[in-house]
């Protein structure tokens, strides 16, 4: 069908449509030019940029669905310990060697130990739901303090630019330079000795160089902007239009950024915790969870790294689908 | 259109006697770029007394908005620099002002309306915290006071239904309206001066007719002092009183508007006019200024604008004729000077329809 198809077929079935009162059939433009409708009260609501925003995230399926599971799981990080508390002594007695698999593969009617037990007899459940509370702490945690230490770096050398713009920025290239993955573990051993206080300081002081880059991008941009130049020609003080004026308008792409970071910090503790450089393991997180378990991967007890590691991938994505629909969200571009 | 919200100044004709209110003498704008240096306003004088209205016209590129930008300070330096002169207002030199004390006359003695009303509001703003942030900045209002005076100060510039406006963001306004936020933004603290870039430009042209005539209107009454940049001669004749004429950053001609538009001296004001449309030139082939403006880094010795110049002479390519030395004085040309031995140019014909709108 050509282009012209649908319109073409809209139009007949107008003419079909419009019959006058005498029966008799009326083009379009005779309508048009026919009585209007009375004289209508329009009342336009006004919709600041959040509500269109919020609008425009609804219509990203994946991206409610991704915010719902995010949701679930920080009521699960805040609620499921109290819910389902971690008992160290509450063993079940093991019968295979690498821990109980799930009950319902014996049994489909029973809730018990839904995502088996490892090898001492602790539900891998619990041990899920205990470790999503610091994986989420970390996560968040971290997104925190990258996202301050970011935004105060990048709006600086965004707007003085000059000589400030040049020192921050070769220190944020000298940040990106250090070979991320040894500096992790390095400082995780050196100072952390298991604290998830201080592992989310080493990573928010890790993370946040990216961030910078972006953020001054962005002020680099919004700067030359005319409401700026308007600001300043009202005698808005320089400190007063960069966090009031220009802030606001790089906040979109801020935010995005900070889910991605959400994700990529809890990802990146399940890793180092993994290699046993991260948390004490007596604390419980996801990735102490896979940690424990790759041990006894032999015995085919899949259910204890599958478990955690799940709740992980499921977060990560969820989160990552958030994002995806907060840009599009958030994007002044895409206007419709 | 509503009137009579803003106060009336009682001191308008106390004001306007005496010193002139904004004084420029010998303004030099130079932008320091990678090819070398852009003399953007070369040496410039001007001045606007009380109340009074200013037109600086010319062509895009010819140091009219670099001239109000200097005024406001708003040029990044560098790559702007302003090697001399001296900007009075109410007898201070603005160039020399701390930082601190400059940006209180921004706004509050001096306002500018901008060319750019799509993208000179801030997006994330509503309108009213746009209007108040000026008038807590200057006056120090509390917020609910500022907020009603942002709303009876786009009632003051005719906008309907301001109580809603006022909650809008801009994105929901249209052109024309935006700028009339603009200008109550700029009128909301009384400013003694109003500068406006070109405020019509982006605007249709029913649109452009109304906006000036608000311009016009809340100029007259709050007393201030207008400068109207525009490369619009039309607008020029139908708003203010005086007008320099620019060309490549040095001032060609100046007067009142009557012997601007109906006498022109300039060849440069000459051609300027020459090349309007107009109901009696039907037909006719409308006039050019050949040629173009000239490189900023390859100026021609001698007057910039003898290349173009049809009555370019000898003298022309020799030496830089500027305002003061050519008689009369308001004109800087060489065809005005006691040896001159050029024909003075034939007067284009005048405008009589310019003529009426001035009234």
């Amino acid at each position: 069908m050509t282009d012209q198809g649908p319109g073409a077929d809209k139009n007949s079935n107008r003419q079909e449509v419009f019959i006058s009162p005498t029966g008799a059939p009326m083009n379009v433009v005779q309508m048009a030019e026919g009585p209007q409708p009375q004289d209508f009260e329009v009342s336009l609501e006004s919709l600041n940029q959040w509500q269109i925003a919020w609008r425009r995230f609804k219509r990203h399926r994946l991206a409610v669905v991704g915010t719902g599971i995010f949701g679930v799981m920080i009521l699960l990080a805040i609620f499921g310990p109290i819910i389902w508390p971690y008992d160290r002594l509450a063993l079940k007695p093991v019968t295979h060697s690498g821990g109980n698999p799930p009950g319902w593969m014996q049994n489909p009617r029973t809730l018990a130990d839904p995502f088996g037990t490892d090898n001492g007899g602790r539900s891998v459940f619990i041990l899920t739901v205990n470790g999503a509370r610091l994986s989420m702490l970390i996560g968040i945690g971290t997104t925190v303090i990258a996202v301050t230490i970011g935004v105060v770096v990048g709006s600086f050398a965004g707007f003085f630019g000059g000589r400030i713009d040049g020192l921050l920025m070769r220190f944020v290239d000298f940040m990106l330079t250090i070979p991320f993955l040894f500096v992790i573990l390095v400082m995780a051993r050196f100072f952390g000795a298991g604290d998830p206080i201080v592992l989310t300081l080493i990573f928010g002081l890790l993370f946040w160089p990216g961030l910078a880059r972006l953020v001054r991008a962005l002020f680099l941009s919004l700067r030359e902007q005319d409401f700026v130049q308007a600001a300043r020609a009202v005698g808005v003080s320089d400190t007063r239009i960069t966090f009031r004026h220009i802030l606001p308008n790089a906040l979109g792409p801020i935010i995005v950024s900070a889910t991605l970071l959400v994700a990529s910090a809890i990802v990146t503790e399940a890793f180092v915790s993994f290699l046993n450089f991260g948390l004490k393991a007596t604390d419980l997180s996801w990735g102490n969870a896979l940690a424990s378990s790759q041990q006894y991967q032999i015995v085919g007890n899949w259910w204890w790294a599958f478990f955690p590691g799940m709740a992980i991938a499921l977060t990560v994505t969820a989160i990552n689908f958030m994002g995806d629909g907060l840009r599009d969200a958030l994007d002044p571009r895409s206007r419709e | 259109m509503t009137g009579s919200i803003l106060p009336v100044d009682d001191d308008v004709a106390t004001r306007s006697a005496g010193r002139p209110l904004l004084e420029v003498r010998d303004l030099r704008t130079y932008f320091h770029v990678m090819d070398g240096v852009v003399r953007a306003v070369d040496g410039i004088s001007f001045s606007i007394m009380a109340g009074e209205t200013l037109g600086i016209v010319g062509e895009s590129g010819c140091g009219k908005s670099v001239t109000s930008l200097s005024i406001m300070r708003l040029l990044d330096m560098p790559p702007a620099e302003i090697p001399s002169g001296e900007i009075l207002f109410e007898g201070r030199d603005l160039l020399t002002m701390p930082d601190e004390e400059m940006r209180k006359v921004r706004g509050n003695d001096i306002a500018m309306i901008f060319q750019e009303p799509m993208t000179s509001l801030n997006p994330v703003f509503t309108v009213g915290d746009q209007i108040a942030e000026a008038v807590i900045l200057h006056q120090g209002l509390s917020k609910k006071a500022a907020w009603d005076k942002a709303i009876e100060s786009l009632k003051a510039v005719g906008i309907n239904n301001p109580e809603r406006r006022v909650k809008q963001y801009p994105h929901e306004l249209s052109g024309g309206m935006r700028q009339r936020v603009m200008i109550a933004m700029a009128l909301s603290c009384d400013p003694k001066l109003l500068i406006a870039d070109e405020p019509t430009t982006a605007l249709d042209v029913t649109i452009q007719a109304q906006i000036l005539e608000l311009i016009r209107t809340v100029q007259d009454r709050t007393g201030a002092a207008l400068m109207l940049i525009t490369h619009d001669l039309g607008v020029v004749a139908e708003t203010v009183k005086d007008v320099v004429v620019m060309y490549a950053g040095r001032i060609v001609e100046e007067g009142s508007v009557e012997e601007v538009l109906l006498a022109p001296k300039h060849p440069y004001t000459e051609g300027l006019l020459g090349s309007i449309p107009s109901r009696g030139k039907r037909g006719e082939r409308l006039n050019v200024i050949r040629g173009t403006v000239p490189n900023p880094f390859n100026m021609p010795p001698g007057c910039n604008f003898a290349p173009r110049c049809p009555y370019a002479f000898e003298p022309c390519t020799q030496a830089d004729p500027r305002i003061g030395d050519a008689n009369p004085p308001d004109v800087a040309c060489w065809l005005y000077t006691a040896t001159a031995t050029s024909p003075t140019p034939p007067r284009v014909r005048p405008r009589l329809d310019l003529v009426e709108a001035l009234g």
